[in-house]
């Protein structure tokens, strides 16, 4: 079940999502719901990867080019509509 | 706080997908995996000319070795098909084998061995999908096409996945002349068990040639299929088999709609031999084997056949057609075992160009290559008029055409 | 919450002119393919 995409909570890449590198970006896969996505820049695939480290997806952003932040933004978006990426946890959630 | 990442590359605007499978990708999206060719059943139209075992087949060992591969390749799944798969005595330690390796799989089955507790194991255990064929709402249609009882074994089948709680099974059927009038029919058995329904096109490949004339779908129920998939498709799968429909005009119906042979999808066969699609089993579309030194991986990324595959071919014939952007010229398989140029109009292209191209093809067209049909067994399709024809033994040695496109389908054996 | 609607302002703001090139931006850059939607496979 997913939630509004908010840009400044923290996501993460689902761990039932294999992300495999292509020349073009590459494409993500998730084992549960079976979705495939084709992500088609390699600047979004490293964006995605590091998106957990961040405290939300505007600082995650805030590295991007500004001519890119638009698309990157709504490429995320989409990829939390298919729960390819998902809130982190809540420090009080983790047990 | 912001930890410098680098600068993220920018590129200029992103081409179209089709564009970016010329490079090739890293490994093929749908993996088909033939395991046996060995069969309880001898359907009419099957498209690997199953039956019998073949001798060469690949080891347990072998098997599980290319697993291996698949999961450093990191394929994301499988489908695993034959013949009738659960034959192998493996079959149940390789499945197991593959899921706990991260290889998802979805094998098609006949039904021959979901028994209650088979069906209750599948059920338990993840990334395993379960495909059931079926080819007539109804026992009649179905066992023309596909033998005496075997609806029943299927309809069993179901009913055990059912009752399993395995949600979600698929239920596949080839589209023929036969069971077109049935759509709704197989939408209401596919909802009676909680199944998704695929369907899918019949090619000319394997036994398929023999029966292909009298079994396809006429123009008119072509354009039944279509709408019925505009109007209903919704929740139907179609294995993107029907894009040669797209022609018909309207919105196109979801998939790549594209030619996916060597380039998103291969095959590997029982024997370990690597094929452009399920379809085309001939040396014309062999790329290798996973036996040879470098094993699946160094044919799916460097055979010479598939990096032809990759390169955007030009369009040929239908080139100047005003559909060709919607149909991109059909099926490679379809044209080559109907003896069409591969840069010609598909056999079933809605404009009518094929029905006009396949008037003209003179003597027999290729056929499958292995044969491994079960001796003296027919079924019969009921048409007085229909017993299967003597086979024309296609040479070992069937030389590879230097450009697929340019040479005639009866190009000279060696 | 107020402080992200000020950051998402923010992040619009601090983009800058080149922000919403429409050659740039009009581009989709995830595409969702059914993983049965690929031809060749039975």
């Amino acid at each position: 079940m997913t939630t509004a995409f908010e840009p400044g909570r923290g996501y993460r890449l689902n761990p039932a999502v294999a992300l495999r590198p292509e020349p073009f970006g590459a494409l993500a896969y998730h084992f549960g719901n079976r979705r495939l996505s084709f992500l088609k820049a390699p600047g979004l695939v490293e964006l995605v990867r590091g998106l957990g480290s961040y405290r939300c997806v505007s600082d995650a952003l805030a590295a991007v080019p500004d001519g890119r932040r638009g698309a990157y933004l709504r490429a995320l978006a989409s990829l939390a509509a298919a729960d390819m990426i998902v809130p982190q946890q809540a420090r009080s959630e983790v047990t | 706080m912001t930890i410098a990442r680098g600068q993220i590359a920018s590129a200029g605007p992103v081409p179209a997908l089709v564009e970016q499978f010329k490079g090739g990708l890293a490994a093929p999206i749908c993996l088909t995996w033939e395991w046996t060719y060995a069969c309880n059943l001898s359907c009419t139209h099957c498209l690997s000319s199953s039956g019998r075992r073949d001798p060469a087949e690949l080891t347990t060992e072998q098997m599980r070795s290319v697993i291996d591969e698949l999961r450093a390749m990191q394929v994301f799944y499988v489908n695993v098909g034959g013949g009738e798969p659960t034959v192998r005595p493996d079959f149940w330690e390789l499945l197991d084998y593959a899921v706990a390796s991260g290889v998802g799989v979805k094998f098609s089955t006949n039904g021959l061995r979901l028994d209650a507790g088979r069906a209750r194991r599948l059920a338990a255990t993840d990334y395993v999908d379960v495909q059931i064929s079926l080819d007539g709402a109804t026992a009649d249609v179905n066992d023309a096409v596909r033998g005496d009882g075997s609806y029943a074994m299927a309809l069993r089948a179901m009913e055990n996945l059912a009752e399993a709680g395995l949600a979600n099974f698929k239920i596949s059927v080839v589209m023929t002349r036969h069971n077109v009038p049935q759509l709704d029919e197989f939408a209401a058995l596919a909802n009676r068990f909680g199944a998704q329904l695929r369907i899918t096109r019949l090619r000319p490949s394997g036994r398929g040639a023999d029966v292909w004339p009298e079994l396809h779908p006429t123009d008119s129920q072509q354009r039944e299929i279509y709408s019925w998939l505009t109007e209903h498709g919704d929740q139907v799968l179609t294995g993107d088999s029907f894009f040669h429909l797209n022609a018909l005009g309207g919105s196109p119906l979801p998939g790549l709609n594209l030619c996916g042979a060597g380039r998103v999808v291969c095959l590997i066969d029982p024997v370990g031999d690597v094929y452009a699609c399920p379809f085309a089993i001939h040396e014309a579309f062999k790329a290798g084997t996973v036996r040879a030194p470098g094993g699946f991986a160094r044919v799916w990324r460097s055979a010479p056949l598939f990096a032809e595959l990759r390169t955007e071919t030009s369009g040929g014939a239908c080139r100047s057609c005003s559909e060709y952007s919607a149909c991109q010229g059909g099926c490679m398989a379809a044209k080559f075992f109907t003896g069409l140029p591969l840069d010609g109009p598909d056999p079933e292209c809605v404009k009518g160009h094929g029905a006009s191209a396949l008037a003209a093809v003179g003597g027999a067209p290729p056929r499958t290559g292995p044969d491994h049909s079960h001796r003296g067994r027919e079924v019969p399709l009921g048409m007085p008029s229909v017993r299967v024809p003597a086979r024309v033994r296609v040479p070992a040695k069937v030389r590879v055409p230097a450009k697929l496109c340019d040479s005639s389908p009866l190009a000279a054996t060696s | 919450m107020q402080q992200d609607i000020r950051a998402d302002a923010a992040l619009t703001d601090a983009a800058g002119p080149g922000a919403d090139d429409p050659e740039i931006t009009g581009e989709l850059l995830v595409e969702e393919v059914s993983i049965d939607g690929m031809c060749g496979v039975y």
